[in-house]
């Protein structure tokens, strides 16, 4: 049998199944691997004790006869879910320590589902970043490097740890989540599949927010079926977020597993030809759109007229709904404090000395675009721009049921390169934005090597809340890219 | 749109952030940076447009007001980050308060 680490989620949970394994072996296994790749900073938390503790709990309840659907799986967390009694720092100085008191909606579910959590992955602070440099806790490395270049990569972002743990075989499966490209670029970077739900699938309960409007939890794998799996197990209806869609969850998983898209109808958005992207994408593009037509689907080319537009209204609408949740992080009820002469002082001491730079930049944007005398012209016009944005994609699903994009501009870049300027580091999430802002599903498939033997992806983008026919579609790209290269060393 | 050193440090008080004096004259140039790209915004003719403030169709459900929680002090005040203070340090769950600086005089 092959080393446990290098089996799929549907693998593990039929060696688990058939008693070849146990889920405590499993977790040994995994854990043996976090060990092995510290170097790579995915993890700002381990949790071993807790993972063996949960492994042995579910070892447990299999031999009861009660195996949930990701029974003995182990994974690994973003560290912006709140997990009760285990660190959640969000990558920020200003919640370093901070333990919280509850469980995430999300997190809970995969618990009940029987899934083992290894740790916590370290990720842009707050989520906001393309590359995971502003995490406090330092960046993450990407397992994979150009051909003879040994300098770093970044994993993308936010999600980077999470994405990294998943490429580096740390773990089978990861969460994530996605506010403007968060899931899909870093899956992207790292030659792993990453899945954007439709707004509503995933409860945000006891995610630490960034952009309410925005944010959705998902997972990261290695294949698509293994994706499906996690985002069954991960979505459901939550009373306690008020945005969570009140709607049954359809079985992903069977989705996964039927790639047959004959007749299915893929458009091509012909605004995504875009300055900037490295001819290789664009190459991997078409040829994604012959190998979905040779599985029988037919290409439809259609506009999304407003695409160019998506990027700086979303660095609107984004950094004015973060300056309000940042509002929170006073120093007074958890978190750092840093004491001053008076309450203002001990505000600001804390907060300037509590988030770094990307995020000070982004609330510093938001208290703006909000203040007296802007308001209208910066917050209200994005949002006008985001129900145009809206009724391009509504017109464009009237002629196709998928969308394919390339997920990211370039390959993984090297720490440092893009850094200077922020509009450039932005300009990382142009082709993932789009659909954050209308609230629609997107899934990044890994589709090929470049020429310095990098990972790409292609975007799939679905009709809101039909990740069934988004996954459908994934798995026929999936079938018949076979992407089945490994990071070097992992 | 171009922001001075003062519009920023205006910003900085509005959102209770402290920035150090040398590092206003930079943030106000990235800023003026992201803000001259946002401009292409105004290419859009958005009249008629009705603003956007929420992807999802559903209506917001209501729920029953009452309670659904509660006795849980020690929770609430687990993370104070000088430590909370308890009215009764034997019963955390009976309650007790965050402290901050003086604000009367």
């Amino acid at each position: 049998m092959a080393a446990l680490t290098d089996l799929t989620i549907a693998q593990l949970s039929a060696a688990l199944a058939k008693k070849e394994a146990s889920a405590v072996e499993v977790a040994d296994a995994h854990l043996a691997k976090l060990d092995e790749h510290r170097a790579l900073n995915a993890f700002i938390t381990e949790t071993p004790d807790k993972a063996r503790e949960m492994a042995k709990a579910s070892d447990a309840r299999r031999a009861k006869g009660e195996a949930g659907l990701l029974e003995g799986v182990p994974l690994a967390i973003k560290d912006l879910f709140c997990t009760e009694g285990v660190q959640t720092t969000a990558a920020s100085k200003i919640l370093e320590g901070f333990v919280p008191q509850y469980e995430s909606t999300v997190t809970a579910n995969l618990w009940k589902s029987g899934a083992v959590m290894v740790g916590k992955t370290n990720l842009d602070e707050f989520a906001m970043g393309s590359s995971n440099m502003t995490s406090h806790f330092g960046g993450v490395e990407n397992p994979w490097k150009r051909k003879g270049d040994n300098r770093k990569l970044v994993p993308g972002g936010s999600s980077g740890g999470s994405a990294a743990a998943v490429a580096a075989y740390m773990v089978p499966g990861s969460t994530g989540t996605d506010t403007g490209g968060s899931i899909r670029q870093p899956a992207a970077f790292c030659g792993i599949v990453g899945l954007k739900p439709t707004y509503g699938r995933c409860s945000r309960w006891g995610v630490v927010a960034f952009a309410s409007s925005l944010d959705q939890p998902g997972p990261f794998a290695r294949t698509v079926e293994d994706t499906a799996l996690l985002l069954q197990a991960m979505s459901g209806h939550d009373p306690k977020d008020s945005t969570s869609a009140p709607l049954p969850v359809p079985d992903f998983a069977a989705a996964a597993r039927n790639p047959d898209i004959r007749g299915m109808k893929v458009g091509i958005p012909k605004e995504y030809r875009v300055d900037g992207t490295s001819e290789e994408i664009v190459a991997l593009w078409s040829k994604g759109m012959e190998m979905l037509k040779a599985a029988g689907a037919d290409p439809v080319e259609v506009s999304l007229p407003h695409t160019k537009y998506a990027l700086p209204a979303y660095y609107i609408v984004a950094p004015a709904e973060c300056s309000s949740n940042l509002a929170r992080y006073d120093g007074v009820r958890f978190g750092l404090r840093v004491p001053g002469k008076d309450l203002t002082e001990l505000y600001e001491n804390t907060r300037g000395a509590g988030f770094g730079k990307e995020t000070r930049r982004r609330i510093l944007i938001g208290t703006y675009v909000l203040s007296a005398g802007y308001y209208d012209a910066y917050y209200t016009k994005a949002q006008q721009i985001r129900a145009l944005i809206a009724r391009d994609f509504k017109q464009a699903f009237e002629k196709c049921d998928v969308l394919l994009t390339p997920t990211a501009p370039t390959a993984a870049f090297a720490a440092g390169e893009q850094m200077d300027d922020p509009v450039a580091m932005y300009l990382n999430d142009m082709f993932t934005i789009p659909a954050s802002m209308a609230g629609l599903p997107g899934i990044s498939v890994p589709a090929g090597l470049d020429k310095d033997g990098l990972p790409l992806g292609l975007q799939l983008i679905g009709r809101s809340f039909d990740e069934e026919t988004l996954l459908r579609a994934a798995a026929a790209m999936e079938k018949a890219a076979d992407f089945s290269a490994r990071a070097a060393g992992y | 749109m171009s922001l001075d050193k003062e519009t920023v440090a205006r910003i900085a008080r509005l959102a209770r952030l402290k920035v150090p004096e040398e590092e206003l004259a930079p943030l106000a140039g990235e800023l003026s940076g992201i803000f001259a790209w946002i401009e292409q915004l105004n290419e859009v003719d958005t009249n008629n447009v009705e603003p956007m403030s929420s992807v999802s169709d559903v209506t917001l459900p209501m729920r029953a007001d009452k309670v659904t929680d509660g006795g849980i002090a020690a929770k609430v005040l687990a993370n104070a980050p000088d430590g909370a203070v308890y009215i009764d340090p034997s019963d955390r769950n009976a309650g007790g308060f965050f402290t901050v600086p003086k604000v009367v005089e």
